[in-house]
């Protein structure tokens, strides 16, 4: 198996070379069989990969000497461990789901063949950044999704507004991306390799400065995972077709940043400080982002908020050193999110490009498929029980129970109010009266089976996913956690007790059943639709303005660096530079005229110039 | 008898500075052609003597090589001032001040 590693990115890779180069002159189908059967052959050897990490342990395949400078080596080589494999499989198996659904979702789109090389394309960089084993492969993967990223939001680039968003996620990236930067140029400093197995190896000898690397990586995760400060681009994101949302800005490249902190576990490990503050970010940014979920009438951006809400709640469990419960989180959240925004995509397609959640409603007979896997979807999200989210995000309630009371408040808090946006939204999308246009009743249709299917098996992963993490009141095999033990040897365990989990389950029971009613009677029975925005008030208005942060880093930032560069522009280079330059030209055309004074036209003078000039060499010569 | 190389030196710079001074301040431009045509000969003159003197031909070669190219120099020199005298209806060099900034 070790040999065929390297075939799991690059196929991929091929597929956006074949795609990127001819794709245009390629037939739809083909484009579509090429892009998916890729991804669905990196799947397979994933598969593969899974069996061989299961049956004979972790391996590192060596491709050859990346960079080789006096005693550095860097490496082309992939480790393939319990980590790797699972991002891998979940990164090839919801990509080849995705990718099938775009063949339906985008089949009317110019830029078909386009946005399938992207989408090969950042399965390629994808799986580079999980697979690599060292951390400047894994910045290269880092930065290629970063790019895939920008070009799918800027996908559709002749709208104006798609590819400012395009560019704020780009940007907001690259501030991340300068920590990340300076995060590896530490670890070289400090451990003299970028290896993953020397530095792990080492780590326990350089303790004292694992506390800024800790920060600094995580300032990288902060860009990439949208984390308070640098969230504000994934909302934006949503300019992109939807497939990407799903594919990119819920299941997988978000979760790279926490994919970053698992892996670099042991340096965590002994950081507490910086597993403090990853804590206190997570879960501020848990907190906000659901807040502004309540007051949001996109479908797209109800989910985006929610993504960032869920990131947060990874990061928690990350703070407190519950790495496998963020990896648990991580992966159904994938499910189920890649799910609902699949769901939503349908919706979208169904109401002919319609986003706006008041204009919905009543779905439910239209798109009983797409009805009933985002529900699904919903369930799992706010954590019903024995649907996945009830399973990891209760885990991570208990993890921070055991951390501090606080926390946990905050965070069930926080729960509750991903409960009550998940059902409004699905409330208001799915039940009730349609409020759209007549035209577009008449055109409500069930997407086709390309888009459908991958919602039907994703719905299942949605609904059984958890089972792989189940906790210790249902059973003493907590599948997960005894995979991954090999990532996360020292991190220390922690068990809630049985008490414990019996009372959130119940509590949570009763809180679930409270707001749906209460969500459904608001909303239905009712009837009830939310304002315009500027109807809104007091803090619904701040809310729904998303407590006005762009407007406050707008102010912040961008207005003064666009005063210095208006600066710039207008005084240094305009009045300094130029006027040096005007100046000396200037210098030159007043010499000049006053030298063509001597060109007067008149014979004589020219002669006498002559004569002049000979007798001064002559003098020159004969008396000097 | 032989003229002594003074002479000939002396009759030179004279025949040159008048040529010098015809060219300064006359302003008929068919005579200003003249006053270089004897700048051009005095020199010949000078050379010639000095190739006597030194009792090298070269020199008296060289004259030869000057008036080939002093005649095709008049040559132009006068086509010119024909074509200014047929625009100008004049030889008056002080009325040629157009050519200037």
């Amino acid at each position: 198996m070790a040999d065929l590693v390297y075939l799991i990115p690059l196929l991929p890779f091929l597929g956006f070379a074949i795609n990127g180069l001819v794709g245009k002159r390629l037939p739809k189908p083909v484009v579509a069989t090429i892009a998916c059967g890729t991804v669905l052959g990196s799947f397979i050897l994933s598969i593969l990969c899974f069996k061989q990490v299961i049956d004979e342990g972790a391996f590192t395949a060596v491709l050859y000497d990346w960079i080789s400078v006096g005693d550095t080596h860097i490496q082309i080589a992939f480790q393939i461990d319990q980590l790797s494999t699972m991002m891998m499989l979940i990164i090839t198996g919801i990509g080849f789901l995705i990718h099938m659904y775009s063949d339906g979702y985008m089949h009317h789109d110019d830029g078909f063949h386009r946005f399938f090389a992207y989408l090969n394309l950042f399965i390629f960089s994808m799986l580079l950044l999980v697979m690599g084993s060292n951390y400047m492969l894994m910045f290269f993967g880092w930065e290629g999704v970063g790019l895939c990223s920008y070009l799918l939001i800027g996908f559709w680039y002749k709208n104006k507004e798609f590819g400012v968003a395009a560019r704020k996620a780009f940007i907001m990236n690259r501030i991340g991306d300068l920590g990340l930067l300076l995060g590896i140029f530490m670890i070289f400093n400090t451990f003299g390799s970028i290896e993953y197995a020397d530095v792990f190896k080492n780590a326990y000898a350089h303790g004292d400065s694992t506390n800024i690397i800790c920060i600094l990586l995580f300032v990288g995760a902060m860009g990439k995972s949208a984390q308070i400060p640098l969230y504000t681009w994934l909302p934006d994101a949503m300019a992109g077709p939807t497939p990407v949302s799903a594919l990119i800005h819920a299941a997988t490249m978000v979760t790279a940043g926490i994919y970053l902190v698992v892996r670099s576990n042991v340096l965590y490990i002994m950081s507490p400080n910086a597993s403090e503050l990853i804590m206190y970010v997570g879960l501020a940014t848990a907190m906000i982002a659901a807040t502004i979920g309540i007051k949001q009438n996109d479908i797209k951006k109800v989910l985006a908020y929610s993504t960032v809400s869920q990131l947060g709640y990874m990061f928690v469990a990350l703070g407190v050193g519950a790495y496998t419960t963020a990896m648990f989180h991580l992966l159904t959240h994938a499910f189920f999110k890649a799910l609902l925004f699949l769901g939503s995509g349908s919706v979208i397609h169904g109401m002919g490009g319609e986003q706006d959640i008041r204009k919905m409603g009543g779905l439910k007979k239209a798109l009983p498929i797409t009805h009933i896997t985002f529900l699904i979807g919903t369930l799992a999200i706010a954590g019903v029980p024995f649907f996945s989210g009830f399973f990891s995000k209760d885990e991570i309630l208990a993890m921070a129970h055991g951390h501090s009371d606080i926390v946990f408040t905050l965070l069930a808090i926080t729960s509750v109010l991903t409960a009550i946006y998940m059902f409004r939204l699905y409330f208001l999308v799915f039940r009730g009266n349609f409020r759209g246009t007549h035209h577009q009743k008449e055109h409500l249709h069930e997407s086709p089976m390309s888009m459908t299917i991958p919602l039907i098996v994703l719905a299942i992963l949605a609904t059984a996913g958890g089972f792989l993490g189940m906790p210790g009141w249902m059973s003493d095999n907590h599948i997960l956690n005894h995979f991954l033990h090999p990532i996360v040897e020292g991190a220390s365990h922690f068990h809630p007790s049985e008490f414990f989990e019996y009372t959130i389950l119940s509590v949570s029971i009763v809180v679930l059943a409270v707001i749906i009613f209460a969500v459904r009677n608001y909303y239905i029975t009712k009837s009830i639709v939310p304002e315009s925005d500027e109807a809104e008030s007091g803090f619904s208005k701040v809310l729904s303005h998303k407590y006005y942060i762009d407007e406050i880093y707008n102010t912040l930032f961008v207005k003064p660096i666009e005063a210095l560069s208006v600066f710039l522009h207008k005084v240094v280079d305009n009045q300094i530079l130029d006027g040096l330059v005007n100046g000396i030209s200037w210098c030159v055309k007043q010499s000049a005229n006053l030298f063509r004074l001597l060109q007067d036209g008149k014979l004589e003078w020219y002669m006498v110039g002559m004569v002049a000039g000979v007798i001064l060499i002559l003098v020159f010569n004969f008396f000097m | 008898m032989k003229v002594p190389i003074e002479h000939y030196i002396l009759l030179s710079t004279v025949l040159f500075c008048i040529g010098v001074m015809g060219v300064l301040l006359r302003r008929n431009a068919i005579i200003l052609l003249m006053c270089v045509e004897i700048m051009l000969n005095s020199v010949n003159l000078l050379m010639a003597a000095f190739s006597t003197y030194h009792g090298d031909a070269a020199g008296q070669i060289f004259v030869f090589f000057i008036m080939v190219v002093a005649a095709a120099e008049v040559a132009v020199g006068l086509a010119l001032i024909v074509m200014i005298y047929r625009n100008f209806k004049t030889t008056d060099i002080n009325l040629f001040n157009k050519l200037k900034w």
